[in-house]
């Protein structure tokens, strides 16, 4: 195939982020512009409003790093869901207009899939149990008969989503350059007693609104310290992540961790994750924080894999998908890579 | 590898309980799983095996503990209550804590994973009726077994089915549950016994109404095509 170009836009969430990778999965562009509410967590109107706001802009800067013009571009893709649906459809509306301005084919790619992809371009991985953890979503998924199968995922709530609310609850703030997951890491390091929380894993499945809810209960009682708290809370929700990782992997039987998302940053959740896949002789890898929180090279990356295999969405078809599952999606390319 | 030299129970341990060291023959290590390790030995001369909860390093030790406790102890109170709702599971011989280790019967017979394929189509029928109906008698008395596969169920001589393996057993009455259930024995049958999936399947759901009645086995069976439905447990569309 010859070498070609791909724009991708991510806007599930909190980011806009468009990125531009050649067919061979080169990175020539990831530029990204997040969104931080004022107070409380993502607010979707407010973050689309952002995204609609500094769409033009993070086009623009992308293609100038990439240093070619949007004519020379052959594929348009965006992250078409899971997400939150006003910002998916700022993301979905741009690449429209893009694909038809340009008369480019355009691609809607599942969120999902695209960080597993770029994870195992970035990381050299071949066929991995993958562990997303982030904000929106927890999911243990490994491939199997085609597609990236589900083995387990949360119940209720994602495990980013939990260790925020804490946060914010307990008063912490993001800092330049420093996520509100991070402040809590760092509080968490100093904590050394043990305190009991709900432990909820229900075969591969997990819960963490029990565990949210009584950590949120004994931090207005006031009767443990903060740091023991953070820490108690992160030791029982990763000690959770792991064990189902787990039993992904001695089911699979695999020979790759990988580590993705948001919350793939925190550094006690890696080393857990090292010990155990060790454990099973498995090789253990993290996707490096740039392209495993959301971002727009991961969207093009997906969008260059699935334009290969003649999968391209018409515009009719182009809606947002809000709840699409990642083991809804086929995944031809899978066994020739 | 043998119990003994496994550290099962070390001679210089506290000898607090009364399952001391000189009861046992060294066991064989006869399956590895993520969670535990199942050895075969012998019990005051009964043929036995030891389920042994494995620490797990990744873990805080304190919160490895806790949880490693607290599944040695539900596993034989889930296995209790399953004979309480009339349903043949293995005798509970001792639960050990501190080596998160129970020692159970060994039910001898054979696994239905094993001699499933190669029966009359009659006598397939009957087993998987059977086996619909402890299912059945399991979820009315609020027990979900959670591993329902065929490996799991043990054909003893005198013909009769045994439930094993209650480790991912809950409490529940919920139409979800149930639901999960029935799938996951469909999903063993369509892995394992796919040429007579459907043959299998009719007659576990037939033995289920025996026991269910027709309503709730309808809407758990409604509820298992939602669930395959979901996408997550499609093989191919």
């Amino acid at each position: 195939m010859k070498e070609g170009f791909c724009l991708g836009i991510e806007s599930t969430a909190d980011d806009f982020g468009v990125g531009i990778v050649t067919f061979n999965g080169e990175i020539l562009a990831n530029v990204n512009d997040v969104y931080i509410p004022e107070r409380g967590g993502i607010h979707p109107r407010e973050a689309s409003r952002h995204h609609a706001m500094v769409a033009g802009r993070v086009i623009a800067e992308a293609f100038k790093r990439a240093g070619i013009k949007p004519k020379e571009i052959d594929v348009i893709a965006f992250s078409q869901g899971p997400g939150l649906g006003p910002c998916l459809r700022v993301g979905a509306t741009v690449a429209r207009a893009l694909a038809s301005y340009l008369s480019k084919p355009l691609v809607g790619v599942n969120h999902c899939l695209a960080h597993i992809e770029i994870g195992r371009v970035i990381n050299r991985v071949k066929d991995p149990v993958t562990l997303y953890v982030s904000g929106g979503n927890t999911i243990v998924s490994a491939f199997e008969a085609g597609r990236y199968r589900v083995f387990g995922e949360t119940l209720d709530i994602a495990i980013g989503n939990c260790l925020d609310v804490f946060a914010r609850e307990a008063g912490l703030k993001p800092e330049l350059g420093k996520p509100l997951g991070a402040v809590l890491e760092e509080i968490a390091s100093k904590g050394r007693k043990l305190i009991p929380l709900p432990y909820t894993v229900k075969g591969m499945d997990l819960s963490f609104s029990g565990l949210l809810t009584v950590a949120l209960k004994l931090l207005r009682e006031g009767k443990y310290s903060l740091e023991d708290l953070c820490f108690s809370l992160q030791e029982i929700a990763f000690s959770m992540l792991t064990e189902v990782t787990e039993r992904a992997l001695a089911h699979t039987e695999k020979k790759e961790v990988l580590l993705t998302g948001g919350v793939a940053a925190n550094r006690r959740l890696q080393s857990m994750l090292k010990v155990m896949a060790e454990e099973h002789g498995a090789r253990f890898s993290v996707v490096p924080k740039e392209y495993a929180t959301d971002n727009g090279a991961m969207i093009a990356w997906a969008g260059v894999l699935c334009y290969k295999y003649g999968l391209t969405t018409p515009i009719e078809k182009s809606f947002v998908r809000i709840r699409w599952r990642l083991d809804d999606v086929d995944v031809p390319w899978f066994k020739e890579q | 590898m043998t119990l003994t030299s496994h550290g099962l129970r070390n001679s210089n341990s506290s000898n607090q309980s009364d399952f001391s060291h000189d009861y046992l023959t060294p066991g064989v290590l006869i399956k590895k799983g993520a969670e535990a390790n199942i050895y075969l030995g012998k019990w005051y001369g009964r043929k036995v095996v030891f389920k042994r909860r494995l620490p797990k390093k990744y873990r805080l030790s304190e919160l490895d503990r806790a949880i490693q406790i607290q599944r040695t102890k539900h596993e034989p109170q889930m296995i209790h209550k399953a004979k309480e709702a009339g349903v043949p599971a293995p005798i509970v011989f001792m639960v050990d804590l501190e080596e998160a280790t129970v020692v159970m019967e060994y039910v001898e017979g054979k696994r239905v994973k094993d001699i499933l394929n190669d029966l009359s189509s009659e006598e397939r029928i009957e087993i998987c009726r059977q086996i619909g109906r402890l299912i059945g008698k399991l979820h009315k008395s609020g027990i979900v077994h959670g591993d329902l596969t065929t490996s799991n169920m043990i054909l003893t001589p005198n013909g009769k089915i045994v439930l094993i393996d209650f480790g991912l057993s809950e409490q529940s009455m919920e139409l979800e549950s149930r639901g999960v259930d029935l799938h996951l024995m469909k999903r063993a049958l369509t892995s394992t016994h796919y040429n007579y999936v459907d043959e299998c399947f009719n007659a576990v759901m037939r033995g289920y109404e025996e026991e269910m009645g027709p309503e709730i086995t309808k809407s758990v069976l409604d509820r298992v095509s939602e669930i395959e439905k979901r996408g997550r447990y499609v093989t191919e569309r």
